[in-house]
C-alpha cells in the first residue's frame, strides 16, 4: 500500500497562494519527475520529500532519519561490551 | 538512493535480527497491515531473520486485494463500453472479477490506460473532450490526497467528461474489525507508514487501549521493518501497550493537515465492503454531495451486477491473518499468478502472490 | 555506414507509406530499389531473385528468427531497426556462432511517415555494419491503417559454427560460475521513460548492442563455455530460470553482486519494478567452470561492452531446479519466473 519513495527537490514552480499549481522537479537518484507540492507548501529546494502517485506527502526529517542509526550504533556498542 | 539504500544495510539488519532473537522469550503474533510491508518482508527475506517465537501474519493492507468483487465487476462493465477511456493504476489490471478482468477487456478492444497518477487521468480527459474518462480510485488513505486533488481540480476546470469510480478503504476500522473478531490471533501491529504520513496516528490510541495491543508505525525498508518489529516485541515482552513511531523521518503524530483538509472537503466516510471480510462500518470513502457529478457510480447507472466469488478462494481468511496461503487447497495448484482465483494472488502485494513467488 | 541524410527515394513526393507500397507493383519496386537496395547493398549481378543463394564455408550452422514489435519505434539509445538486427545477431552469438546473414521482413502500417521508415532503414544498415552481418533478402508488406503499430519487423539469421564446444543448458555442471557481461535494466527503463503516462526525465539509454564481438573473444580464448544466454524480455530472472529448468540444476545468485546503475535502480523503485526482471538488449550471461571464471571476466573487460562484467553466482547441486537469491540483507528467497508483464505498482 503506498509505494512512496524519497526524492530531492531540485526546483519549484508556482507559489503558495495557488497550491493547485505548486509543482516541483524532484530528483530520485538521478531520475527527474515533476511532482505536485500542493501538500507540502513549505517545502524548499534541497528538501527531501516522500512522493506517492505524483504527490509529495511529507517532508523527510533529515535529523530524525539518522536516529535509527544512532540507536543501532548504541546497540552495537552494547553488544561489543557484552562480548567477553 | 538517499533515504532508501541506507536502510538496506546487511550488517545493521543482522544486528537488529540478533537483538530481536535476544528479546523474544515467548511466542508472539504480529501483523503488518500494509501490503508494501508484506512485499518488503518477503522480497528481502526479513521473516527468515526472525526467531521462531515471532510469527508474522499479513494483514488486509492491499487495497487491490480488498476491493469488493462488485466494484471490480462495475469497473469491468464501465471499461468495456465504447466511448469510455478507463484509467487505472497498473495493479488493478489483472484482478479477477466474476468472469473476466481489465487486461482481458483491454485485449478485446476496451480503451484501458495505465496511469501513474490521477492527475494523468485529468489530462486524458482534457485531451479527449468527446469521450468519458473514468478513473478507478482505489487505495488507502495514502492515495486519498492524490484522488481528492484530481476531483478538486476537475471541478475547478469545469470538466464534464471526468468521473471517479471510488473504492477507497481506511486502515484503522480494518484493524478494529480484525481485533474484534473471535478468531483473532494478532497481539501486536505494525501500522502502515505512508497512511500515517497522511493521517497521523492519533486514531490508533483508542484501538491500542481498547484491545490492549501495542502498535508501532513502521516504514518499508528492511531496517524500518526490523526496528518496528523490535519495538513491538519489546512492548510485548515488557507488557506495555503504547502507540510508538518507528518511521520518524516521514511521519508526525498529526500527519499532513493540508492533505486531511482536502480529503474531508472532497470525501465523506461511509461503510464499505472488504472483499473476503465483509462490510466494515465507517471504513471507506465516497464523494461528498458537492462532488456528486464526478461519481462514476451515479453517472453510469449500472443496476445490479451478479457476482461470482470463487468457492475455493481463502483470501478473506488470509487477509485477516487467520490462515496462511499454503493452507489453501488451491494454492499453487488451481491458483497461481498466471491464473489467480482471488486478488491476494494477483496483486504483487497480496500475501498469496508474495508466498508463491518468493517462498516455493 | 550511412551518414548522409538524403535518400534517392523521393520522400517529399511520398511522405507516407501507402498500401500500394506493399502491392507488388511499380511503387513497391521503387521503394525497394531506391531505399532498401540502396541502403543494404548492391544488386546481385544476375538481378534480384525470389531467394538468395549463399555459399557457406562450413556445414554446421546456427539459424534463428525473431520478430520486433517495440513501442515506441524510436527510444533513447536505439530504435526498432537496431533492435531487429542486434536481437537476431545476439541469438546466433549465444550458440557461439559467427553471425553472417540476415533476412529482413517488414510489415508496415499504411500512413507510417516515410522519413521514419528511412531512419529505421539507416539504423538497420548501421547496426548490421557494426555487427559484421549482411542483409541478403527481405520482404515488404503494407497493412491498412490501424492494423499495425507503425511497423513490425522480422529478422531471421544464419551464423556459422567454427568451434567444437557444446554450448547449451544441458552442459551446465554443478559448481559452474555464472558471469554477467554488465549492468541490467537499461533497455526496459529507457522504453518506459518514453511511454506516455509514465514519462520521467532520465539520461538512461537502451543498452541495445551486438554481443558477437564479446562472444568471439571468449571462444577464441579457449574457455570451456558451457552455456550462454542473452537477457531480453523478462530480464535476468527469466534467463536464469530457463537455464535452471532446462539444465535440471538449481542456481544461486547474490542480489548485491548484480550490477545495476543508480538511475535504473531509482526508476525501478519509482515504478515498483524489480531490476532483475527488466528487459535488456545488450547483456548476456555466460556459464563456465569455476576455475575459468576470473580469466573469462578479464577477457570480457578488454571489450568496451564488457566493462561491467562480474560473477553473480553459481550453479549448484542438490534440490529442485529453482533460482534462489541471497537478498541485500543476507536472507534467502526464491527468484521466480515472472508471469506476464511487470505493471507499475502504486500500492
Amino acid at each position: 500500500m503506498c509505494l512512496a519513495i524519497p526524492g530531492k527537490i531540485e526546483s519549484i514552480e508556482g507559489s503558495n497562494d495557488d497550491i493547485l499549481n505548486l509543482k516541483g522537479k524532484v530528483n530520485f537518484g538521478g531520475i527527474l519527475k515533476e511532482v505536485s507540492l500542493a501538500y507540502v507548501p513549505d517545502a524548499k529546494v534541497g528538501d527531501y520529500v516522500i512522493v506517492h502517485v505524483g504527490f509529495a506527502l511529507s517532508l523527510v526529517d533529515q535529523q530524525e532519519a539518522l536516529k535509527v542509526f544512532d540507536y543501532l550504533k548504541q546497540m552495537g556498542e552494547l553488544e561489543e561490551l557484552q562480548i567477553p | 538512493m538517499k533515504y532508501l539504500d541506507e536502510y538496506r544495510d546487511p550488517v545493521l539488519a543482522s544486528q537488529l535480527s540478533r537483538q530481536i532473537h535476544k528479546m523474544a522469550t515467548k511466542p508472539w503474533v504480529i501483523m503488518e497491515v500494509c501490503g508494501g510491508q508484506t512485499h518488503s518482508i518477503v522480497k528481502f527475506g526479513i521473516d527468515t531473520l526472525l526467531p521462531d517465537e515471532i510469527e508474522l501474519v499479513h494483514g488486509p493492507g492491499c487495497p487491490v486485494c480488498v476491493t469488493p468483487l462488485e466494484t471490480i465487476d462495475r469497473a469491468l462493465a464501465i471499461a468495456g463500453r465504447r466511448d469510455i477511456i478507463f484509467c487505472s493504476f497498473g495493479d488493478m489490471l489483472r484482478v479477477p472479477g466474476s468472469t473476466t478482468d481489465l487486461l482481458s477487456v483491454k485485449a478485446l478492444g476496451g480503451d484501458i490506460r495505465i496511469v501513474y497518477s490521477p492527475l494523468d487521468a485529468i489530462k486524458v480527459a482534457q485531451d479527449n473532450p468527446k469521450k468519458e474518462v473514468v478513473f478507478f480510485a482505489v487505495g488507502f488513505e495514502s492515495t486519498a490526497p492524490a484522488n481528492a486533488m484530481a476531483v478538486y481540480q476537475a471541478k475547478k476546470l469545469g470538466l464534464k467528461n471526468f468521473s471517479l469510480l471510488v473504492s477507497h478503504v481506511l486502515v484503522p476500522p480494518a484493524m478494529d474489525a480484525i481485533l474484534s473478531s473471535k478468531s483473532n490471533r494478532v497481539q501486536g501491529f505494525l501500522a502502515a507508514g505512508h497512511v500515517c504520513a497522511v493521517m497521523g496516528y492519533t486514531e490508533y490510541f483508542t484501538i491500542a487501549e481498547k484491545y490492549k495491543v501495542p502498535i508501532v508505525v513502521t516504514g518499508f525498508e528492511p531496517l524500518d521493518i526490523l526496528q518496528g518489529i523490535a519495538m513491538c516485541v519489546q512492548q510485548l515482552e515488557e507488557g506495555r501497550v503504547e502507540v510508538e513511531n518507528q518511521y520518524v523521518r516521514s511521519v508526525t503524530k498529526e500527519g499532513n493537515l493540508h492533505a486531511q483538509d482536502l480529503i474531508s472537503k472532497v470525501f465523506k466516510v461511509i461503510p464499505r465492503k472488504w472483499r473476503g471480510i465483509g462490510e466494515i462500518p465507517n471504513s471507506g470513502f465516497s464523494l461528498n454531495n458537492e462532488y456528486q457529478d464526478f461519481d462514476a457510480d451515479l453517472k453510469f447507472k449500472l443496476g445490479h451486477i451478479k457476482t461470482l466469488e470463487s468457492l475455493q478462494c481463502l483470501s478473506g481468511l488470509i487477509l485477516q491473518g487467520i490462515k496462511k496461503p499454503y493452507e489453501c487447497s488451491a494454492f499453487g495448484v488451481k491458483c497461481s499468478p498466471e491464473s489467480p482465483l482471488g486478488a491476494t494472488m494477483v496483486s504483487t502485494e497480496g500475501a498469496c502472490s508474495a508466498y508463491y513467488r518468493y517462498k516455493r | 555506414m550511412i551518414e548522409q541524410l538524403t535518400c534517392p527515394f523521393p520522400i517529399r513526393q511520398y511522405p507516407h507509406v501507402l498500401l500500394a507500397h506493399g502491392g507488388g507493383g511499380k511503387l513497391m519496386q521503387q521503394l525497394i530499389e531506391k531505399m532498401f537496395s540502396y541502403a543494404f547493398g548492391p544488386k546481385p549481378v544476375h538481378g534480384l531473385h525470389d531467394s538468395t543463394v549463399l555459399n557457406l564455408p562450413v556445414s554446421k550452422i546456427a539459424f534463428t528468427t525473431d520478430s520486433f514489435v517495440v513501442k515506441p519505434l524510436f527510444f533513447p539509445g536505439g530504435d526498432i531497426g537496431s533492435l531487429a538486427v542486434n536481437g537476431t545477431v545476439n541469438d546466433l552469438a549465444m550458440s557461439g556462432a559467427k553471425p553472417l546473414y540476415l533476412s529482413l521482413g517488414f510489415i508496415i502500417e499504411e500512413g507510417l511517415s516515410m522519413e521514419s521508415l528511412w531512419n529505421i532503414v539507416r539504423s538497420i544498415k548501421n547496426a548490421a555494419d557494426e555487427a559484421g552481418v549482411t542483409i541478403v533478402t527481405g520482404d515488404t508488406k503494407v497493412v491498412d491503417r490501424g492494423k499495425g503499430d507503425g511497423i513490425f519487423i522480422n529478422t531471421s539469421g544464419i551464423g556459422i559454427i567454427e568451434h567444437s564446444l557444446n554450448i547449451a543448458p544441458g552442459f551446465v555442471k554443478s559448481g559452474d560460475a555464472i558471469i554477467i557481461s554488465g549492468d541490467v535494466g537499461r533497455h526496459g527503463i529507457a522504453i518506459m521513460a518514453s511511454r506516455e503516462g509514465l514519462a520521467f526525465e532520465t539520461t538512461i539509454q537502451s543498452d541495445c548492442a551486438a554481443l558477437n564481438g564479446l562472444v568471439h573473444l571468449i571462444i577464441k580464448s579457449g574457455a570451456d563455455v558451457h552455456c550462454m544466454r542473452d537477457l531480453t524480455r523478462g530480464g535476468l530472472a527469466s534467463a536464469l530460470n530457463e537455464i535452471a529448468q532446462d539444465s535440471g540444476h538449481p542456481i544461486e545468485i547474490e542480489e548485491a553482486k548484480v550490477p545495476v546503475i543508480e538511475e535504473v535502480a531509482s526508476a525501478c523503485a519509482m515504478m515498483g519494478f524489480d531490476p532483475l526482471y527488466v528487459a535488456n538488449e545488450g547483456r548476456f550471461i555466460v556459464i563456465v567452470p569455476d576455475k575459468q571464471c576470473e580469466k573469462v571476466i578479464s577477457i570480457l573487460k578488454t571489450h568496451p561492452l564488457g566493462q561491467g562484467a562480474c560473477r553473480i553466482g553459481s550453479v549448484s547441486d542438490a534440490g529442485r531446479p529453482l533460482v534462489s537469491l541471497k537478498s541485500f540483507i543476507g536472507a534467502n528467497r526464491i527468484l521466480d519466473m515472472i508471469s506476464g508483464e511487470q505493471l507499475p505498482r502504486i500500492c
